[in-house]
């Protein structure tokens, strides 16, 4: 007994030296992180400033996009991305969340494992991949198929991109499903209900705010991408009348724009984009937060 | 007993290399002469159309003189322009003429080394094979749209065109068209090879690439008969031209000096027509 008692005195007295280091060590990481961010955008507003001064602010803000002829409008960018992330997440969402009601209800816990594995396994396929397979595959199937454009669409990227963004809704959303009180669920059964309504009815609407930060991450992650949209949207900088037009997304357009003269007003107008970009990313992170704190409805949720 | 002879071989071998090595060394001495005694580092940065000739030029000098370091990178005119301004490279490549502001901003210095073409390319399979620089235009205009005004078959023009950045759009934009309007309905691709992929896959497609980049993936067309080939892009019937320029900023140091005078001297003159382009020299 004293033994023990002597061999634990020195131990606590290191945990606070080590823990102060951790602490301090995450506190400076932390530091770091905000300062780059905070860095990031006193930078772009820098970079914006002469357009604001020279009254090139209007002619950013603009409808048309004719560097050769003296108009800098990237509101079609800003359109083209809006649509475009609004699209992807339409088809992956239910898609999503019916791959995660499949591997929590439905499927046997070998399939459902398999499944998930294979979610996992489509997070680390890089984005140029989906890209370059997209163009040699995709882009001719809907090229032939729909036989109107190019094959170089706001539908072929929306699909593309969709692909992309499903695997980060599918593990956010399970993630939480795994969270909820396993005797809710048992309850569920003790009433009689199918698994596909226990779904539906008990672990869906427990997990509502799980449904929400997954898809407002997955918009987040379909809004920032830039290869997809780079190689498969075409790229034309205007606002499409169908699915099968052409479209310019923000991300591409900064992309395609940056290496171009550096004294020019298409130049100045990037860093326009990139507030904007940022913003709109900023948006989406409050959005998260404010949801994530939200109060009264972690209440089926383990550890609450 | 076998391990010894093995490495016998293996000596033999090393020591026949080695001649073979230092031969080589002799043979290219008299092409690279000026680079004996020098040493330090280039760093190269720029047009990606320059990049292939950039790259032999430096494994040839650092071959004999291995006290010279050279580094090459992409990144497009603009980065060239922008890097060499900046003090980041010695040598900042352009596939067009600098503008005033960027010569007046950094006090640049450019060095013409190549001619390259930029030719319009459809689908091999198009029938389509030779059109007017004014059927040219009203293609990417956007006033025709139907292959068959110009004599091919019945089927919608898919346009494609390369990025503001590009001084392969540059040359086409300025002198097959004239500096006209482009429909905003064109797709844009980022790349050369990009271009390549696009209109190799699609028979209705037209776009424009660097003469060096046309193979049989891609078929590049006539302007009223005359070909978009080296030859004559040379001797001048053939007008969608541009030159390749390096660029230092003020006047270059001796051994930037060297690098750029053999990339223009007539030993080099290989190496540029062996990537597609016309040697200014």
């Amino acid at each position: 007994m004293q033994e023990h008692a002597r061999t634990r005195i020195p131990a606590n007295h290191v945990q606070p030296v080590r823990e102060r280091w951790i602490r301090r060590s995450l506190l400076i990481a932390t530091g770091i992180s905000a300062g780059a961010i905070l860095f990031i955008f006193v930078l772009l507003v820098y970079f914006c400033l002469p357009l604001v001064n020279s009254g090139g602010m209007s002619s950013v803000l603009s409808w048309q996009w004719k560097p050769f002829g003296g108009e800098f409008g990237i509101l079609p960018m800003c359109a083209g991305s809006l649509f475009l992330s609004v699209f992807a997440l339409g088809l992956a969402f239910p898609a999503a969340i019916g791959i995660c009601g499949f591997a929590t209800v439905l499927a046997p816990r070998s399939v459902a494992r398999s499944t998930l594995v294979m979610v996992h396994f489509m997070t680390s396929i890089p984005t140029v991949i989906y890209g370059f397979a997209s163009v040699f595959l995709l882009v001719p199937l809907v090229r032939d198929w729909f036989s109107t454009g190019t094959g170089f669409s706001f539908l072929t990227a929306g699909l593309s991109l969709s692909l992309l963004i499903l695997p980060t809704i599918v593990l956010v959303f399970h993630a939480r499903l795994q969270q909820i009180d396993p005797a809710l669920r048992l309850a569920a059964e003790a009433m009689g209900l199918t698994p596909v309504r226990q779904f539906l009815h008990v672990l869906v609407p427990a997990a509502s705010k799980g449904l929400v930060v997954a898809a407002i991450l997955g918009f987040g992650r379909a809004i920032g991408d830039t290869l997809i949209s780079l190689m498969l949207a075409g790229n034309a900088p205007r606002i499409p009348d169908s699915l099968f037009d052409s479209i310019r997304t923000l991300t591409a357009h900064i992309a395609l724009v940056l290496a171009t003269d550096s004294q020019s007003m298409s130049y100045r107008s990037v860093f326009a984009s990139g507030l904007i970009l940022f913003l709109l990313m900023g948006a989406v992170n409050f959005l998260i937060r404010r949801l994530d704190r939200g109060p009264g409805e972690n209440r089926y949720e383990n550890g609450h | 007993m076998s391990i010894q002879k093995r490495r016998v071989d293996v000596v033999v071998i090393l020591t026949i290399c080695f001649f073979f090595g230092l031969m080589q060394g002799i043979a290219f001495c008299g092409a690279l002469d000026g680079f004996a005694g020098l040493e330090g580092t280039i760093a190269i940065a720029g047009g990606t159309a320059h990049i292939p000739v950039m790259n032999d030029a430096a494994k040839n000098i650092m071959t004999v003189n291995p006290g010279i370091r050279i580094t090459v990178e992409g990144g497009g005119s603009g980065v060239g322009v922008q890097k060499v301004g900046e003090g980041l490279a010695d040598i900042g490549n352009t596939g067009r003429a600098l503008s005033e502001q960027e010569i007046a901003k950094y006090g640049l210095k450019s060095f013409a080394f190549a001619l390259d073409g930029v030719a319009a390319a459809v689908h091999p399979e198009n029938p389509v094979g030779d059109l007017s620089p004014q059927q040219v235009r009203d293609i990417f205009a956007g006033s025709i749209t139907n292959w068959k005004a110009v004599g091919g078959k019945d089927a919608p023009v898919h346009l494609f065109c390369r990025d503001e950045a590009s001084g392969t759009r540059e040359v086409f934009w300025e002198k097959l068209l004239k500096k006209g309007p482009v429909a905003a309905t064109a797709n844009i691709v980022a790349s050369n090879g990009a271009m390549k992929v696009a209109i190799s896959q699609d028979k209705n497609a037209i776009g424009y690439v660097g003469i060096g980049h046309v193979d049989q993936s891609l078929k590049a067309l006539k302007l009223e008969g005359i070909a978009a080939t080296q030859e004559n892009a040379m001797n001048g019937s053939y007008p969608v031209v541009r030159k390749l320029y390096m660029n230092t900023k003020g006047e270059p140091s001796k051994l930037v000096r060297t690098f750029i005078d053999y990339v223009m001297s007539p030993e080099c003159t290989d190496i540029i027509k062996k990537y597609g382009y016309i040697p200014l020299k």
